[in-house]
């Protein structure tokens, strides 16, 4: 019987390395496939830093894996298609007073769309990621995403917008793993990565200085941020901030305001040019309505139903009541009041481990 | 898994014969062929002797042959070269639109920062420069033509005669690059006409890493490198002299072989061309079938995408490349077949295939078998394709 062919998407760390070695050992065809998905030269910042994906280090030390275990290793270039999709779309939900979630539209248009494209046309049957997260065809026929039983790595919040069709095609075997043995197997493996700091925040800001990257990406095509006024929501005019696009719901730092109390930032109103500051208090919301929805779990149905809920990567998920509005809008109402939900942002819900769905908070 | 190696444009095996002429000079023969001791001698004396032979090559004194690290260098230091030593009156070249990146980028580079105004010059839809054209972009200005002898991705061989001579009647220098002709075809740069000319080692089983530049008697250009009197302080820095053993005698055995390989090649790759028009629907030459070097064949598949398309070919064990090599790796439609014409999608669908000396009748059939299903799949998966012909 002829092996399953399997692209594995490679960004030089530890955890897609591991991803390759493992499948490879579990008697896969593997091919290496590093994204190329954006140029210093166009997203600025730092070149040198390390651990970062799309540097020529983390391509060579791909190519050095790929060597290491015997697989076919590419370069696939993507930065036009990841351009219009991701880099635009960051910019646009910015300068609309929301914050993206950019590695949501990566996964959703770039990775499950371009990418396994790609790989079906070369004739793989499947794509693989080193996510941690569990892909697993359900008793009801579904194709489930379940929680990464290492639960300080689970990464099932970024995957909400994947289709059934495109799980069917995607492995993800570090989702049954832990980070410290994924680490011990690069290690008894010799695998040049092991030791590779974590990729963290968003690629293509290889600063992590957001603000700089979207005043220089707005330059540009001559768009300057416009100053304008920041407001409490008592009505007080407090200072200037230096464009709306700086600033995000909770933020506590950098607001250049001398204040008795702490100050938070409440809305973004890019409508009358003006950010919104208040007390921790008044972040809290027990309600939210969001858009783009993808049923993964359970298909569509108009009945209301319970769930946990996360409105960010990093939040601890909170009881909740869903209520599908239209196919792809629903309703979510919190058993307690959450700080800072924030548009723009994903909401994802859980039945215990398991992915139901998600969509993006208006 | 069988390997077949169809990517000959890209790079060659080195003839065991070369290895053999180069491993004496890396290993007792190492000496710096500047000293004055009998080490040095040694060098120098390969050095020469391998300069004589391969002006002898090309039809040019020694004294007029000056080695490079290779044809991307020889290609600069003719463009930079002379736009440097020209500046301050001429300010304004002309280059082919089908150039090799070793001459578009330096001209590029020169209108962008130097102040030069880039002419480019239009080629047909087989490839061919119209004569006429040069004649037009010409000015008093004009300080140098390039024009490629041989394209490497379509293998198109240019009339150069007869665009130089056109150069030459309004005393304006031309520079040719012959790194894909040099070895396959008869290259004398007497009969050209040219003033410069340049050629490489690893396109010819030659090692990698050596080229040479031909520039003319009384041609005066200005060098990219500061350092020693190397190369008549035209290339200053130690020479390679194994390299330009190398190279020198990877040109001895082009030319002991230069009719029976190009023989044998062109058969090939008619057979090929013939065989895969016939089994492969939609699919085109691009390029002429005559003033072609038999050896490349570029062929466009339509609604394939190229890249897609050597990969899976690399998975049979088949290598051959989309557009030139070093441009593999992005998907942009190769700007030699957008000058030349060709539709963006079916440039998006081109595949070079370059054959070689050690290419069987053998190897094209088990191609030939391999490529068809994989046509098949890919354009099943195309919308641009599917579209087109619903």
């Amino acid at each position: 019987m002829r092996k399953k062919k399997v692209l594995v998407g490679m960004s030089g760390g530890v955890d897609s390395s591991v991803t390759a070695l493992l499948l490879k050992e579990h008697g896969y065809d593997v091919i290496g496939a590093q994204m190329k998905l954006w140029d210093y030269a166009d997203v600025g910042g730092d070149t040198h830093k390390d651990g970062r994906c799309c540097t020529t280090e983390s391509v060579t030390d791909c190519r050095f894996v790929c060597d290491a275990i015997g697989a076919p290793f590419y370069v696939l270039d993507m930065t036009k298609q990841f351009r219009e999709t991701v880099i635009e779309n960051f910019v646009s939900e910015y300068r609309a007073g929301r914050t993206p979630n950019p590695c949501v539209a990566c996964n959703s248009e770039i990775r499950w769309k371009t990418f396994l494209h790609k790989a079906t046309e070369i004739g793989c049957d499947y794509i693989a990621t080193g996510h941690y997260a569990i892909v697993r065809q359900g008793v009801n026929g579904r194709w489930l995403i379940r929680k990464g039983i290492d639960r300080s790595r689970d990464q099932s919040y970024v995957l909400w917008g994947l289709s059934q069709e495109a799980l069917s095609k995607t492995l993800m075997p570090l989702g049954e793993m832990h980070k410290s043995e994924v680490r011990e197997i690069a290690k008894r493996h010799n695998l040049r990565t092991a030791d590779r700091p974590e990729s963290r925040e968003i690629c293509f800001v290889a600063d992590d200085d957001y603000r700089r990257f979207l005043r220089e990406w707005e330059a540009k095509s001559g768009r300057n941020p416009e100053p304008g006024e920041i407001v409490h929501t008592d009505g007080r005019v407090l200072g200037r901030h230096n464009g709306t696009a700086f600033y995000t719901i909770g933020q506590r730092k950098g607001l250049g305001i001398a204040h008795p109390t702490p100050l938070y930032v409440q809305a973004v109103d890019v409508e009358n040019n003006r950010v919104i500051v208040g007390d921790n208090d008044t972040l809290f919301r027990s309600e939210l309505d969001a858009a783009q929805v993808n049923w993964v779990g359970r298909a569509l149905s108009d009945e209301p139903f319970e769930a946990n809920v996360k409105i960010r990567y990093r939040h601890e998920a909170a009881p909740a009541t869903i209520t599908p509005l239209t196919e792809s809008t629903v309703h979510v109402t919190f058993k307690d009041r959450q700080r800072a939900i924030t548009p723009g942002q994903s909401v994802v819900f859980y039945e215990g481990d398991v992915l139901i769905g998600g969509g993006v908070i208006m | 898994m069988k390997q077949i190696y169809l990517d000959h444009n890209a790079t060659t095996p080195v003839d065991p014969e070369v290895i053999e002429a180069m491993l004496p000079y890396l290993r007792s023969g190492f000496g710096n062929a500047s000293s004055v001791h009998a080490f040095g001698r040694e060098a120098k004396v390969a050095l020469e002797n391998s300069r004589e032979q391969v002006a002898a090559f090309i039809n040019c004194q020694p004294s007029e042959l000056y080695f490079t690290s290779g044809g991307t260098e020889s290609d600069n230091l003719a463009v930079l070269g002379t736009a440097y030593e020209l500046a301050s009156r001429k300010k304004h070249i002309v280059i082919g639109a089908a150039e090799h990146d070793a001459v578009l980028k330096p001209a590029e580079y020169l209108a962008r920062d130097k102040g030069f105004m880039v002419k480019y010059l239009p080629v047909d839809d087989d490839g061919f420069a119209p004569l006429d054209r040069l004649a037009e972009l010409i000015t008093e200005q004009t300080a140098l033509v390039s024009v490629m002898h041989a394209n490497h991705e379509t293998g198109t061989i240019q009339d150069i005669r007869a665009l130089a001579a056109v150069a030459r009647k309004s005393n304006v220098l031309f520079h040719t690059d012959a790194v894909q002709s040099v070895g396959k075809i008869k290259v004398d740069v007497k009969e050209l006409g040219v003033d410069m000319l340049s050629l490489s080692g690893h396109k010819i089983y030659g090692p990698k890493g050596v080229g040479a530049l031909f520039i003319r008697r009384g041609v005066k250009i200005s060098p990219l490198f500061y350092g020693g009197g190397h190369e008549k302080k035209h290339r200053p820095g130690t020479e390679n002299i194994a390299g330009v053993v190398g190279l020198a005698r990877s040109l001895q055995v082009a030319e002991r072989r230069l009719e029976s390989d190009g023989n044998h090649i062109s058969k090939l790759a008619e057979f090929f061309i013939e065989d895969l028009l016939e089994k492969v629907p939609d699919c085109r030459l691009n390029g002429p079938r005559s003033n072609r070097l038999s050896h490349t064949v570029n062929v466009s598949f339509e609604g394939v995408e190229g890249e897609s398309l050597v990969l899976s070919l690399d998975m049979e064990g088949i290598a051959v490349s989309s557009g030139s090599a070093c441009s593999s790796g992005t998907v942009d439609p190769s700007h030699v077949l957008t000058a030349m014409g060709v539709p963006a999608v079916a440039a998006q669908g081109a595949i070079r295939f370059s054959l070689g000396r050690s290419t069987t009748r053998e190897d094209l059939e088990h191609v030939l078998d391999v490529l068809p299903p994989i046509i098949e799949r890919l354009r099943a998966m195309s919308p641009v394709y599917n579209n087109q012909n619903e």
